[in-house]
């Protein structure tokens, strides 16, 4: 009997704004304990929220991008629980009324594109920090109040890659809106994971356990695994699944029931009443609406359409918009798109990625890429000069002739130049010469590296292999001795 | 001079023009305060050494060209609403060395104006109660009787006023905290429409429906702090942007056509028949100051309490849980684990009474019964309010007494939970509805004990309700608010 | 109407991390008991079609514009600190 799994996604997205949902103190990532607080966010007694203005924004560009309704009113709700990473105990959040609801995105499939359904998108605070240190534990409440859009999606996806491929789909999104930095190691992309597994052909859903604490797109996948895997063995085996949380422990690749933290959750939701319901109006959404950005799957398309270049490559390219946007400046500079598509791929990607930097991080400029071209249209440089000139650029951001001045780089296609170290490589190398002209066409090749050689790479390849052609068919094998 | 009748208009006006000085009247209250301290038990914190520095650096103000509308005006400070580095502990242990590094927007404007920020007041713990006996702090006691409960929750703010320990001062109202304790203290209390004031800083109870609102000895007094409390505070998303009139500017006697509503459910069995007598009397007075009287109802009237005691509680059990001891206030020592920690400071840092209401209020948001209890108050409330509007539809105020009793005695209620919520039953719904009321002197008992009358009005309606209090206070020759008045 | 006894109240206690004694747990579910039976009388009143109030005035929640206002001074943020241990709040190890 084959089985399918039903998963369904929380994401929590910190937001990108410059002060607390709702208190003045900045949100700035990794300053020192406690400096980033105030009575707002600190709980004192006494003090009210005030709702930051661009979070509503936020989430209505998020809901827009996202085929959401935009609810005309909503209101937020406290969710009661206690922590120390709670000051007041209770989390502002949005339970009944949230802010976006009925939305949903496309994702790719291995059977082709697929809808996830979006059940609703609401504002709320995060928590601060906790660190374990013997046998206390310190608090530290810089986070507390960080604004966080929740995005639960339906119960759609049915294997960790479609999971995998919606979390990849959500957090583009986001980086496009340009409304969370969709950091997971620094937590500003979090998810957690409902799942439950059924026999193929039921309709009705498992029991589902709760993942948590899933921060790489590998562990979300490897946790999804493990644990579809553990459901299916104990219901095979005739048991039961149990409702409950469980923890995936990325080194031993496994989950772990948090069993102990189970104990009486009644989140005793009800409106806050420290603020009023919130209302949108039409001409705010409408604005809001005309000022989204062109959206990953817009761009895709139109890649498609206005470039022609391999699926892959439009799948890599608009992967981040400063990368999309640095292509399109360097096409509407130089228009050939594929020439330089392939030149993203192979050279200018790679250095990003020993880098580890984005693209806007490095001084190339498509200024800089575009010229490099021409240098190689104009014969003045060969392909591995460009390979060579590149992680220079990078570097240093001086101009790609300059710098094959500086480093030596210019091609040779002076014939005459060429020629003499032609025969003297032919000279050198007399047992090869005669192999070749006995017939093994092979060593072509490897007359035209040994020049290369002594060229440092800077011959015309395409003069050197004409030159080249013209002299070995010149020559008879009787000749080679007296050469 | 005798600075003990100075209106507050006259204690700013003798300021401002050098007759007297702001140490004169300060010192004046800081000795009165001291010395009736033990019989009244009004203050839970009066820090000389702080009133004397603002004392000296109003004189330099004034030396400036300073003017105010509160100049040199000593007013205490229920112990609910923050004042920066001054204590503030709600009257629980749970609080009982918490220094807020901030004034509550009520402070702040007090303190615009010139006002002394003057002792903290008293009053039951985080303002659960109607007796004044929760306060970690011990009970305060009425001044027209020892043995006798001042009412609560802002006990010690009523009795500062009717001892004379304090000009004027701020209380909280969630459910009658201000005007019940006027009433049976024999002073003046109100309580302004919901969103009037801002509550940034006031400890909350009951967040939909706290208000914090003056004490005074007259109805100009009242209008003048209220005036300068009121308005619009960007720090409170509840509060209302809209004009706030000068209300102490805006008295006038005349309420001929005033239509003076009575509302037949608040004269029921159970209200002493002293008081109806007196209230009897105050319309007859109406009466002859031409406004016109009708009977109306209010038929939601006895749902109340019940409705209150659910939403109440239920904010509350929210609004106390950051009392866990992690960042402020008291922590239990000796504990085993957080768990433990958070257990035994709750256990020992709050009184019985909050901790009973805490229980209430997270029975009636669990989960299997929030729909039939704290959805279910929160549909009455509807039901409540509407009475009320529709009440205003036909009449400009509503009179009625404030409490059905005057002052009982201290223990004579505190072990029956329900007898002591019933004191607040005419009181209530003011706050469940949103509107405001005021509670002013409408003579006495025949054991001498003060006996307080309720004018309710709609929605923003101050002004209407305090020349309703102006014009009965002229017709009677003033309110005798103190046993010291004529000392 | 609900029943209330002894292990209601415990558990309620539990959510609301409050304890007590068996000596008082009596005289509180006793209390508790008269309290939930006065707001019984709620039940005669029928609100099906009634919308419940939350917030007194009928409108919108005022907003703040994202702008940085100044933090509090760490000395002032940890001033009323039962426990602290280097600009941390200290608290008992937190039981996993």
């Amino acid at each position: 009997m084959s089985f399918e799994a039903v998963i369904g996604l929380e994401v929590h997205a910190q937001l990108l704004t410059k002060s607390k949902i709702f208190c003045g103190c900045s949100t700035q990532f990794g300053s020192s304990p406690n400096s980033q607080t105030c009575p707002v966010c600190l709980g004192m007694p006494g003090v009210l929220p005030v709702l930051n203005k661009k979070v509503v924004e936020y989430a209505i560009m998020l809901g827009l991008a996202t085929n959401c309704t935009i609810n005309r009113n909503s209101y937020f709700a406290r969710k009661n629980y206690f922590y120390p990473d709670l000051p007041k105990g209770y989390q502002i959040s949005q339970y009944e009324l949230p802010i976006c609801s009925d939305g949903y995105i496309m994702i790719k499939t291995k059977e082709g594109e697929k809808r996830i359904g979006i059940t609703r998108i609401h504002m709320e605070e995060d928590a601060g920090k906790l660190i374990h240190e013997g046998a206390h534990s310190l608090v530290d409440l810089n986070r507390t109040g960080t604004p966080l859009l929740e995005i639960v999606s339906e119960p759609d996806m049915r294997t960790p890659e479609e999971a995998v491929s919606y979390l990849k789909e959500l957090r583009q999104i986001l980086l496009y809106l340009g409304i969370c930095d969709g950091n997971m190691e620094e937590g500003s992309f979090r998810c957690d994971a409902n799942v439950s597994v059924r026999r193929k052909g039921d309709t009705k859903f498992g029991t589902k356990t709760e993942l948590k604490n899933i921060n790489s797109f590998r562990f979300i996948q490897k946790a999804l695994e493990y644990e579809i895997e553990r459901q299916i063995d104990i219901i095979e085996s005739g048991g039961k699944i149990i409702q409950e949380t469980r923890l995936f422990d990325s080194s031993k690749g496994i989950t772990i029931s948090m069993r102990s933290k189970e104990e009486a959750h009644d989140y005793r939701y009800f409106p806050e009443p420290d603020l009023m319901p919130i209302f949108v109006d039409e001409v705010h959404i409408k604005k809001i609406k005309e000022s989204l950005p062109e959206l990953p799957y817009e761009k895709r398309q139109r890649f498609k359409d206005q470039y022609n270049i391999p699926e892959y490559d439009i799948e890599i390219l608009t992967n981040e918009r400063d990368i999309s946007d640095f292509f399109e400046k360097c096409v509407s500079l130089y228009n050939n798109p594929k020439t330089l598509s392939n030149f993203f791929m192979t050279e200018i990607m790679k250095e990003l990625n020993e880098r580890k930097c984005g693209i806007l991080e490095t001084k190339l400029t498509p200024g800089n890429v575009v010229e490099i071209f021409k240098l190689l249209d104009e014969d003045k440089i060969n392909y591995n000069g460009a390979k060579t000139i590149l992680p220079k650029i990078i570097e240093t951001g001086k101009s790609p002739s300059v710098l094959i001045e500086e480093m030596g780089l210019v091609q040779i296609s002076d014939t005459s130049a060429l020629e003499s170290i032609v025969m003297d490589v032919l000279r050198n190398n007399k047992k090869e010469l005669k192999e070749y002209l006995s017939g093994k066409d092979k060593l072509f090749a490897f007359f035209v590296g040994q020049v290369m050689k002594r060229t440092s790479g800077k011959a015309n390849p395409k003069i050197l292999q004409d030159l080249l052609k013209e002299k070995l068919s010149k020559i008879s094998i009787d000749e080679v001795d007296n050469l | 001079m005798d600075i003990k009748k100075l209106t507050l208009e006259e204690i700013r006006n003798l300021i401002e023009s050098r007759v007297i000085k702001v140490r004169d009247v300060t010192e004046f209250y800081l000795k009165r305060a001291k010395e009736l301290q033990e019989k009244t038990n009004a203050f839970i914190t009066l820090d000389e050494e702080n009133i004397l520095n603002q004392v000296e650096n109003l004189e330099k103000e004034l030396e400036r060209g300073f003017k105010g509308k509160l100049t040199g005006v000593p007013i205490a400070i229920k112990d609910n609403i923050c004042t920066k580095n001054i204590r503030t502990t709600c009257a629980s242990k749970i609080l009982y060395n918490f220094i807020p590094p901030y004034d509550a927007t009520v402070v702040e404007r007090l303190k615009k104006e010139g006002a002394i920020i003057f002792g903290k007041t008293n009053m039951d713990e985080f303002a659960m109660g109607s007796s004044n006996e929760t306060s970690y702090f011990g009970p305060v006691k009425n001044p027209w009787d020892w043995d006798r409960i001042p009412g609560g929750s802002s006990g010690g703010s009523a009795v500062a006023i009717s001892a004379i320990q304090a000009p004027a001062s701020l209380g909280s109202d969630t459910g009658g905290s201000i005007r019940q304790p006027a009433s049976l203290c024999g002073v003046i209390g109100m309580k302004p429409t919901y969103g009037r004031v801002s509550r940034y800083g006031l400890i909350a109870f009951g967040s939909s429906l706290d208000q914090i609102g003056p004490f005074a000895r007259t109805t100009k007094d009242c209008a003048l702090v209220l005036e300068v409390i009121s308005g619009y505070d960007p720090k409170d998303s509840t509060s209302i942007n809209r004009e706030n009139p000068e209300y102490s500017k805006g008295l006038s006697k005349d309420i001929r056509g005033l239509k003076i509503g009575v509302p037949k459910e608040y004269f029921i069995d159970g209200v002493e028949e002293d008081i109806v007598v007196n209230i009897q009397k105050a319309i007859d007075t109406f009466k002859n100051l031409g406004a016109e009287i009708y009977e109306i109802s209010l038929p939601h009237t006895k749902y109340g309490i019940a409705v209150y005691y659910l939403i109440a509680t239920a904010e509350a059990s929210s609004n106390l849980a950051r009392y866990d001891g992690v960042k402020y206030g008291y922590r239990a020592q000796n504990v085993k684990d957080l768990k433990q920690m958070y257990i035994k400071t709750k256990k020992e840092g709050f009184g019985e009474e909050v901790k009973r209401r805490i229980m209430l209020g997270t029975f009636s948001l669990a989960s299997g019964y929030y729909d039939a209890y704290y959805k279910k108050a929160s549909k009455v409330r509807t039901l409540i309010k509407q009475d009320f509007m529709s009440a205003f539809e036909k009449v400009d105020v509503i009179l009625c007494p404030t409490s059905p009793t005057t002052a009982f005695k201290i223990g004579e209620k505190s072990n029956d939970p329900i007898q002591m919520y019933l004191s607040d039953i005419f009181t209530i719904n003011v706050n469940l509805a949103g509107v405001p009321a005021m509670s002013i002197p409408c003579g006495f008992d025949r054991k001498g004990l003060p006996i307080g009358m309720q004018i309710m009005g709609n929605y923003f309606e101050e002004q209407k309700i305090l020349n309703t209090s102006y014009a009965y206070e002229s017709a009677v020759g003033g309110f005798k608010f103190s046993p010291f008045q004529e000392e | 109407m609900a029943e209330i006894n002894k292990e209601l109240v415990k558990y309620i206690a539990t959510l609301a991390r409050l304890e007590f004694d068996e000596d008082e747990l009596d005289d509180f579910t006793e209390k508790f008991r008269r309290i939930l039976e006065y707001v019984e009388q709620l039940k005669e009143l029928k609100v099906d079609e009634i919308e419940p109030t939350y917030h007194i005035n009928v409108n919108y929640t005022s907003m703040r514009e994202d702008e940085i206002n100044q933090s509090l001074e760490i000395s002032e943020v940890l001033k009323n600190a039962p426990d602290k241990k280097d600009n941390f709040f200290r608290v008992p190890r937190v039981v996993e």
